[in-house]
């Protein structure tokens, strides 16, 4: 019988919930209370898998914490796992990517706030700074959104180590070719229409960038108002967004076992952040963005106010895959038809802002 | 001796101590105090200071109930004898 994990992160702590069909849940108490829990992980590449999470307590600092026994335990360096090296003059904020690596066993990828990127080799308990990316020219440059300035995605290449993409809100996307020495800007076709030069080289507020899972070159980028295809690798990009009802949002998905399939949570706009018509709805291509399908049975149709944030979205690993929706509203839905029908795992959360889940026994 | 006098959430990382007593020398400040704290409860001082060594925003230090922020902060003077209070400050939602 498969059992399936779901990863729960909230502004005030980690929900764990687990299921054997992926309908009925069992939810753990809340852990770390009162930490912003940014990023999580499931590192399936052992058993049982490790866990990963980034705690982030407004008094006492951020952590990322690893767990080997799903959760019941957790455990980190004294020093921390994360820091900065003592001559940036800088302050590890809080981690929101936290990437296994699909092609070097024990490395472990981290975007962190301040905008930077962290590998790990001895399977997440401590991180280095990778030089190259904080030493690009670009990054005095890179702006701060909202959230803070911060590297929020993380893309290793499934089957190439020497390739990766990041992106950050207000800085952009940048890509490797030879594993992380140097780095390129990747935003042709991206706009920024908030500045000067709305199609500028880098700057762009990017939220979020999935991969398409049969075709690595193949991926899908929701922008702070757009929504784009790449089709070789993030070199250039092109608007997908015909057929969504607002090109605004935070999260993208792609599906994990059919190619060209993605979803979407449309948000109004920038200056209306509440789901268009006030309807919770999921949006699917199946043509990699040609076309557009709102999913809404089992999701509130009327009077509805949530959100989906960038990391608040996920599929899982299983067969069917299953899909997972987090909102602001502490609300978490599940389908295992690609969305067609969904129902609700947990409500009454505190704002959800991250959530993974992959099959662990 | 001075005593430094925890927050329960810090406890776990003075092995459950609700108190550390530290030897000084004389002229000791508050950030001699971390110093020491650091060597011998790493953990403890990470959620103390940041890895600049900054006091981080919201946690206050008190050295015979006096802000050190306002008595020079890292700089301020911690006499011999001196109880120092860490504590988290009003912040939150």
């Amino acid at each position: 019988m498969t059992d399936v994990l779901l990863a729960i992160g909230t502004a005030k702590g980690l929900v764990l919930a687990r299921s054997h069909d992926r309908v009925s849940w069992s939810l753990s108490d809340l852990q770390f209370p009162m930490n912003g829990i940014y990023a999580v992980a499931i590192d399936t590449r052992s058993a049982p898998a490790r866990l990963f999470v980034s705690a982030d307590s407004s008094h006492w600092g951020p952590a990322v914490l690893h767990s080997d026994d799903l959760g019941q335990s957790w455990a980190e360096p004294d020093e921390g796992a994360i820091a900065f090296p003592a001559d940036t003059d800088t302050s590890f904020v809080r981690a929101w990517a936290l990437a296994p690596s699909a092609t070097e066993a024990d490395v472990v990828w981290a975007g962190s706030q301040p905008s930077a990127l962290f590998r790990s080799e001895d399977r997440g308990a401590h991180f280095t700074l990778v030089r190259s990316l904080w030493d690009h020219p670009h990054r005095p440059e890179w702006g701060a959104g909202f959230g803070g300035q911060a590297v929020h995605t993380v893309l290793p290449h499934p089957t190439d180590p020497a390739r990766m993409l990041v992106a950050m809100s207000s800085g952009g996307a940048y890509r490797s070719d030879d594993g992380g020495a140097s780095w390129a800007a990747s935003n042709t076709g991206v706009s920024a229409y908030f500045l000067p030069d709305p199609m500028p080289e880098f700057g762009q507020c990017v939220h979020k960038i999935a991969r398409d899972c049969g075709n690595p070159d193949r991926l899908y980028l929701q922008n702070h108002h757009g929504v784009y295809r790449s089709d070789d690798a993030g070199h250039t990009w092109q608007s997908i967004a015909d057929g969504l009802p607002a090109d605004f949002g935070f999260a993208v998905v792609a599906h994990p076992r059919r190619r060209d399939v993605a979803f979407t949570f449309p948000i109004t706009a920038d200056g209306m952040r509440l789901p268009p018509e006030h309807a919770c709805r999921v949006y699917r291509t199946e043509d990699a963005g040609a076309t557009w399908t709102a999913l809404t049975t089992g999701l509130p149709q009327h009077d509805y106010y949530g959100s989906v944030l960038r990391d608040a979205m996920c599929a899982d690993d299983a067969d069917p895959a299953g899909l997972y929706v987090g909102t602001r509203n502490g609300e978490v839905y599940a389908s295992t038809d690609d969305g067609e029908q969904w129902s609700q795992v947990a409500a009454h959360l505190p704002d959800v802002l991250c959530v993974r889940s992959a099959v662990v026994g | 001796m001075t005593t430094v006098v925890l927050p329960g959430v810090l406890r776990q990382h003075a092995d459950g101590a609700g108190t550390v007593d530290v030897e000084l020398a004389t002229g000791a400040t508050v950030g001699d105090l971390l110093d020491e704290l650091a060597r011998r409860h790493p953990a403890l001082a990470r959620r103390v200071r940041d890895e600049r060594g900054e006091l981080r925003r919201f946690v206050n230090v008190y050295v015979d109930g006096t802000d050190a922020r306002a008595d020079g902060g890292l700089a301020a003077p911690v006499p011999t004898g001196a109880e120092v209070l860490i504590l988290p400050s009003i912040a939150g939602g």
